[in-house]
């Protein structure tokens, strides 16, 4: 059995992961930040242990600024709902998710401008071409880190200095990199890092969250909700400082203790190390799949600059057919169609059929990626 | 007297609390989160008692670190 979707979520998880869950259910399990028990006060420690984790992985500064929810969807939806205001101007590109997409046209809908850069049909972004589309009231960019559909990855470093030169601010989605690839948001000039707990960090799902820094005005931030933080309790109006602002209601604390203990782990055997790993699985995929005949793989086809997430085709097969024969018949686990992306489908010309996506992982191995190339390769031949 | 005479530090939330437990007791200071004392505040938090003699000590720490607090009180 091959599990190659880890684009969609990873799998398996390191053990530690499980253990820090049922470490915290059987013995730990109150609300942390609502009582000051002994049992609430070791939850609080949890939840701030995974907050202090996730700073430390994208080097930001200050632990309470990472704010946590479901997944890297309401933290964009976050940001975007919480900083845009009718007649701001937002840029993205046109390799995004839904997840960035469906809020954006909504809010433009509501009054707020919105440009879309196109990409180069392998994903690719210049910088140039977004600077261009830069204006006066252009309140934020929003990019993703890597596509979800090829693992291209978009040049977050070069529009993060833009970004600061027109002063105006970047969200880099990151829920394809963030522990997979190294992010250093300081380095960068990200302002706003958007992250999903249960893919490259490992963690549980339901867990994700939003990153923010110190140049984005905590004042002007509306939270998506409001209500109990455990905090200013004797008020009717939300807290104004973080994290509380933007973290209403009781936390998924147990997916929190998951995600602390993933994060940790990926620290421990290092992003460099996991990069590296990846990329040489990469180059191995993208090598098998471009020697058969008949297939066509999309994207930058480079190791060097995407993740380790590959979508290709096989001429005269459609996409559906192709993964339920890899699951049916080689229980080769992948995902087939628009993994939610259509405007990156149409920047590579795979609108509206889609690709065959191969996403692997932390745990992917050589005799994996071998065994698969070599059913890809039958089922090809059987074609022809 | 028998023992410690304490102060509490008065924090915004538990996250700002653990934080500074985490921080003082890096720099050696004796700290504990506790609920806040009910003659101090009706709020159901919790604050960092800490020893009345490391006031100074810890209220420099929590400034420099640019961590807000309520304030910190003898109790």
């Amino acid at each position: 059995m091959i599990y190659f979707d880890n684009a969609a979520t990873s799998w398996p998880k390191p053990p530690c992961v499980g253990e820090a869950m049922t470490r915290f259910m059987t013995e730990i399990g109150a609300n942390p930040g609502r009582s000051g028990h002994r049992m609430a006060v070791e939850a609080a420690r949890v939840v701030y242990g995974a907050r202090e984790a996730v700073a430390e992985l994208f080097g930001a500064p200050d632990p309470l600024r990472v704010i946590f929810g479901a997944n890297a969807t309401e933290a964009i939806n976050l940001a975007l709902n919480g900083l845009l205001r009718p007649g701001d101007h937002v840029i993205t590109s046109s390799m995004e998710h839904n997840s960035v997409m469906r809020p954006l046209r909504a809010l433009s809908g509501g009054r707020v401008g919105l440009t879309v850069v196109g990409c180069s049909p392998e994903g690719g972004l210049d910088p140039k071409d977004l600077e261009a589309a830069i204006r006066p009231t252009t309140r934020l960019i929003i990019l993703t880190h890597a596509s979800n559909v090829t693992g291209t990855l978009l040049p977050v470093a070069e529009v993060g200095r833009i970004a600061r030169e027109h002063e105006t601010l970047l969200l880099v989605d990151a829920a394809q990199t963030a522990g997979a690839c190294p992010i250093d948001m300081q380095a960068a000039c990200v302002d706003l890092l958007a992250f999903s707990g249960h893919k490259s960090l490992y963690g549980p799902m339901g867990t994700g969250g939003l990153v923010i820094g110190d140049r984005v005005d905590v004042a002007r931030f509306r939270p998506l909700m409001r209500g109990g933080t455990g905090s200013h309790s004797e008020h009717e109006e939300q807290p104004g400082f973080l994290p509380d602002l933007l973290e209403s209601g009781t936390p998924n604390a147990v997916g929190l203790a998951g995600l602390a203990a993933g994060v940790r782990w990926v620290l421990a055997t290092g992003v460099d190390h996991i990069r590296a790993r990846e990329r040489d699985l990469t180059r191995r995929l993208l090598t098998g799949l471009e020697a058969i005949l008949g297939v066509t793989v999309y994207g930058t086809r480079d190791a060097r600059t995407q993740t380790a997430t590959v979508s290709f085709t096989i001429a005269g097969m459609e996409v559906s057919e192709v993964g339920s024969r890899l699951d049916d018949e080689q229980a080769v686990m992948c995902r087939v169609g628009l993994h939610c992306a259509p405007a990156a489908h149409r920047t590579l010309g795979t609108f509206p059929t889609g690709t065959v996506r191969f996403g692997l992982g932390a745990f992917s191995t050589a005799e994996e990626v071998t065994f698969a190339l070599d059913v890809v390769a039958a089922l090809s031949r059987g074609l022809r | 007297m028998s023992g410690e005479e304490y102060a509490v530090i008065l924090v915004l939330s538990t996250s700002h609390a653990v934080r500074i437990e985490k921080m003082l007791a890096q720099q050696g200071i004796a700290c504990k989160m506790i609920p806040v004392p009910r003659q101090i505040s009706s709020d159901c938090g919790v604050c960092v008692r800490i020893p009345q003699s490391q006031r100074e000590a810890a209220s420099e720490i929590v400034r420099e670190a640019g961590i807000a607090i309520q304030g910190i009180v003898d109790v």
